[in-house]
């Protein structure tokens, strides 16, 4: 197999608040392949957001430290790239569409102005003249389906309806060519009925350009639609990783089973089971797996160590002293 | 067109707020103890010339009569005559109100030029020694009262290192230029004498600079902490994840909404300035429409006074539309309001 | 039982005023500031027993001692009456301090409750009037009205008081006008309407609260900013009188003597800064005691 595109290593990202240090990724694995629709699903709070920014390094950097680890894209160690080189990467390598869409325009720069400006400083942009940076300015528009590229390239994001902003937005992130795209809940602020679209449109788009996505959301179902491959994420680290189906099909850790079971089903009597409790304080989070006080099957050894990843299967990976310490199954 | 009928209706508020406070200030003026007509003249002016004041300045008539026929001269331009100038107060403005106008622009400008820019900068490398040091000067420059600073450039940079004159607006032996503006520095320009135009702007800098003090240390704290708060927002997370330069970011995608707060402001400091130009008047002899004003609130010079709280109530109402006018620019949000989408 | 719930109420009050102050002190600052005002409160309550010359802040003199550089037995130096400068500041605390708390107590109260009830009778008749009011009265700079009512009056402290309490309450008005405008719309004052509750009660139990933060912030940056016109009338003649000791006379006083006999100019020009800076800080620490950010 090629090497991935994005490997994510063992990453450890804390937050220095007054309380103390909020150690809220916890040791993160994923890695993404070419051209692949990759999801990462977890409870809001567990640390989804910041793996994206992580990548990105767009973290608030007071705040925010890496405490360890490392993140590969293309075999860069992107923790290590210069200032100088970061803007460079930001522009043209790695792209990402942020959870809410009004929050993320700024509210007295007209789109066009936006959207110019990140196709001028990426290397698609590069040595084009202003005419031609409006013309794909106008077309990336266009391919999100908006019509009337050209008039709204003028307005103002205070214009435009939620579901038009969230395709703004989802055309600054492909306008740049990149070869990863981070998509953060891209559907959360919206209506139901527009997600449907929306969700149909950026997987057209990605499979039309080959890019690979990591699709950010809390939402099963959008992720057995949308991907091939799933991580599932709980308080700061990867509890399971398998392909969408075997998933659906086979979910071995606790916390995945507890997810799944949680979905309402039009078939089947009763009310749907919640997991009982909350997610941990990052600041004294549970010692070793940290699901381990919400577990109905935990042991001693869950409460003194943290499990390791475990092959289950092909493609199949689980984090948890059910299923053995060493590569066997269970 | 939109803006013209809010413009429209932002005139009709102020001629309102003129009207309102031409009454006020009426009202103050006439009610203070003693006789006017008597101040004017002096204690030993026969009674019968003070008699003849009185009538003529209507003092024994009722209130709304005398307020009557003061509207009645001011609406045709005439304030009547200064009781201690003995012109009419409308050329005493003429005369010295420009002298004034240019320190408060010349303040104004150093305000919003040097306090921006300082905040931008410190605001970039916030926490650096050279943010402290910017933080450190601006606080100086909010709590310590004009004056002093008039009076501690006098003496640093006008007796100790004499760099800049202390008096007075030309040198003596330069030409004062062609009056077009009564603003000497412009005059100077428009007649294209560079020599008067270096003059005068050397001795307009530290008075200007005395008046803006607080005003560049409020814009910098301002602008400051405006793009602090902006830089948490996702805008700027995304504007940067698209790999937008942070020098592009800053100047331009930053500065314009943090601005807001700021030119906000930058009214009110205006309308400070204008307060504060007579302690800064006073110190370098500015022959200036503050000085005018106190010396007429001094010796109880009632049209003069009326008139010169009108005029600045004028002036400050121009400022306040314009700063709105500035702000609705710099903010589409205001003027789209009302089409907001979902 | 009733001693666990009075010592619960105790200890959740302690846990508050813990975690405010964590707030208020976590930049060093503010603590200065509070020091600082706390430090001349007590100074100008207590000059003449802090002075060590008291009878100096009035009428006296002594030509003998005139114009002497600070020394030891006048720490900042005496002016060309013979009167100690240190002294002198310490009771010109007073008026300053005079004049920022009455200023204030007379301002406050009757402007908030104006801007609360314009504000939360938004479209009502009473809203436009009170507001058409206050435009007026904020149409021009501050200090030119002060000066104006200074002027008509007989110059002294208590008139220069007067004269900027008359035009400083309409900013409190403003302030809250638009604090209680936008809070009028807010959910729990309409569940609080809804319950029939009196208007009076909504104003001062449901909006009230919310606006404190930006009102008590504006209340002790304003000592600094009255502190500082209160010693720009003294400047030019129009507050406090001599030979009174107010901080702005002195500065005006000594201002001819420069650059020989500084120190009568510069020492109380420095303690109006100082106190002004006190209260800055103050006000900053107040801002961030009432932030809502979490902790």
């Amino acid at each position: 197999m090629n090497a991935p595109l994005l490997f994510v290593q063992d990453l450890h990202v804390g937050f220095k608040v007054y309380r103390g240090l909020l150690h809220v990724l916890n040791g993160v694995q994923l890695s993404v392949s070419e051209s692949e629709k990759v999801g990462l699903v977890g409870e809001t709070g567990c640390g989804k957001t910041t793996i994206a920014k992580s990548i990105l390094r767009i973290l608030p950097s007071p705040p925010a430290r890496v405490l360890d680890g490392s993140i590969r894209f293309r075999a860069r160690e992107v923790l290590d790239i210069s200032a100088r080189h970061l803007r460079a990467f930001r522009a043209s390598e790695v792209a990402m569409i942020f959870q809410d869409p009004t929050a993320a325009l700024n509210p007295v720069f007209t789109i066009g102005s936006q959207l110019m400006d990140s196709i001028k400083y990426s290397t698609a942009g590069n040595g084009l003249s202003r005419r031609q940076i409006f013309k794909r300015a106008a077309s990336a528009l266009e391919d999100v389906s908006l019509p009337d590229a050209e008039r709204i390239l003028k307005c103002y994001p205070v214009q435009l309806s939620g579901g038009m902003r969230q395709r703004v937005c989802i055309a600054l992130a492909i306008a740049t060519e990149a070869g990863l795209l981070l998509a953060d809940e891209p559907t959360t602020s919206l209506d139901v009925t527009i997600q449907d679209q929306v969700l149909r449109l950026l997987g057209t788009l990605v499979e039309e350009r080959e890019t690979s996505t990591l699709l950010i959301t809390h939402s099963l179902g959008v992720v057995r639609e949308w991907t091939d491959r799933v991580y599932v994420m709980y308080a700061g680290s990867i509890v399971e990783t398998a392909a969408t189906k075997i998933l659906y099909e086979d979910p071995s850790h606790p916390y995945t089973r507890g997810l799944l079971q949680a979905i309402p089903k039009l078939t089947g009597q009763g009310i749907a089971a919640g997991i009982d409790g909350r997610i941990p304080d990052y600041a004294h989070p549970p010692s070793g797996c940290r699901f381990h006080p919400r577990c109905p099957q935990a042991m001693k050894i869950c409460a003194e160590r943290r499990p390791p990843l475990v092959r289950l299967g092909e493609q199949h990976q689980v984090a948890c002293f059910l299923y053995g310490e060493d590569s066997d199954g269970e | 067109m939109k803006t013209l009928k809010w413009l429209g209706k932002r005139l009709m508020h102020s001629i309102g707020v003129l009207i309102g406070l031409s009454i006020l200030i009426f009202l103050i003026t006439r009610v203070m103890p003693g006789d006017p007509a008597r101040v004017a003249l002096g204690a030993r002016a026969p009674a019968p010339v003070v008699e003849a004041l009185r009538q003529d300045m209507h003092l024994d008539e009722p209130i709304y009569v005398q307020y009557y026929f003061w509207l009645l001269g001011a609406l045709k331009g005439d304030f009547g005559e200064s009781l201690f100038t003995r012109r009419a107060v409308v050329d005493d403005i003429k005369e010295f109100l420009p002298a004034t106008m240019e320190l408060a622009l010349c303040a104004g400008l150093l305000m919003a030029g040097i306090g921006v820019f300082l905040g931008a900068i410190s605001a970039k490398r916030e926490n650096s020694w050279l943010d402290n040091s910017v933080r450190a000067v601006a606080y100086l420059g909010i709590v310590t009262p004009p004056f002093i600073f008039a009076i501690l450039f006098v003496f640093l940079l006008g007796y100790l290192l004499p760099i800049f004159p202390t008096m007075g607006r030309l040198s003596t032996g330069v030409a004062v230029p062609p009056v077009v503006t009564g603003m000497v520095t412009i005059d100077a320009i428009i007649s294209g004498n560079f020599r008067a135009f270096i003059d005068a702007l050397w001795h307009i800098f530290l008075p200007a600079l005395s008046l803006a003090m607080a005003g560049i240390a409020q814009e910098s704290r301002i602008t400051r902490s405006s793009i602090i708060d902006n830089i948490r927002k996702d805008y700027v997370g995304a504007e940067r994840s698209c790999g937008i330069p942070e020098r592009r970011i800053l100047w331009k995608y930053l500065l314009r909404p943090s601005l807001i707060p700021t030119v906000s402001i930058m009214g009110l400091d205006f309308a400070c300035t204008l307060g504060n130009a007579f302690l800064v008047e006073l110190v370098f002899n500015w022959p200036g429409f503050s000085r005018y004003g106190i010396n007429a609130m001094l010796r109880k010079d009632l049209n003069a006074v009326t008139a010169v709280i009108l005029v600045i109530g004028f002036v400050f109402l121009i400022v306040n539309i314009i700063v709105d006018l500035v702000i609705t620019y710099l903010d589409p949000r205001i003027r789209l309001g009302a089409q907001r989408g979902k | 039982m009733l001693s666990d719930s009075i010592s619960t109420w105790i200890s959740r009050k302690l846990e508050s005023a813990r975690r405010a102050w964590f707030k208020f002190a976590r930049n060093p600052l503010s603590v200065v500031g509070l020091v600082i005002v706390l430090g001349v409160v007590l100074t100008a309550i207590f000059a003449p027993y802090f002075a060590p010359f008291p009878q100096h802040a009035g009428r006296y003199v002594d030509f003998g001692a005139a114009s002497q550089p600070p020394s030891s037995t006048h720490l900042f130096g005496t002016d060309v009456f013979g009167r100690d400068i240190l002294s002198r500041i310490l009771f010109g605390f007073r008026f300053s301090l005079t004049m920022g708390g009455v200023v204030l107590s007379l301002v406050v109260v009757p402007g908030v409750t104006l801007g609360l009830i314009a504000g939360y009778l938004k479209g009502h008749w009473i809203d436009a009037v009170i507001m058409r009011i206050t435009d007026i009265f904020l149409a021009i700079p501050p200090l030119i009205l002060a000066l104006a009512v200074c002027s008509v009056l007989t110059p002294s402290l208590f008139n220069a008081m007067m004269a900027v309490s008359l035009m400083w309450w309409p900013w409190y008005t403003r302030l809250t006008y638009g604090l209680a405008t936008s809070l009028r719309s807010e959910y729990f004052v309409q569940a609080a309407e809804v319950i029939g509750a009196g208007k009076p009660r909504i104003l001062f139990r449901e909006i009230l609260p919310n606006c404190l933060s930006p009102i008590l912030t504006k209340m002790a940056l304003d000592m600094g900013v009255v502190i500082i016109l209160g010693s720009s009338l003294s400047f030019v003649g129009l507050g406090v009188q001599p030979p009174k000791p107010g901080l702005g006379t002195m500065v005006a006083d000594g201002a001819k003597y420069l650059p020989d006999l500084w120190w009568i100019a510069v020492f109380p020009a420095l303690a109006i800064i100082l106190l002004v800076m006190g209260f800055n800080l103050l006000g900053d620490g107040i801002r961030d005691l009432m932030s809502l950010e979490e902790v």
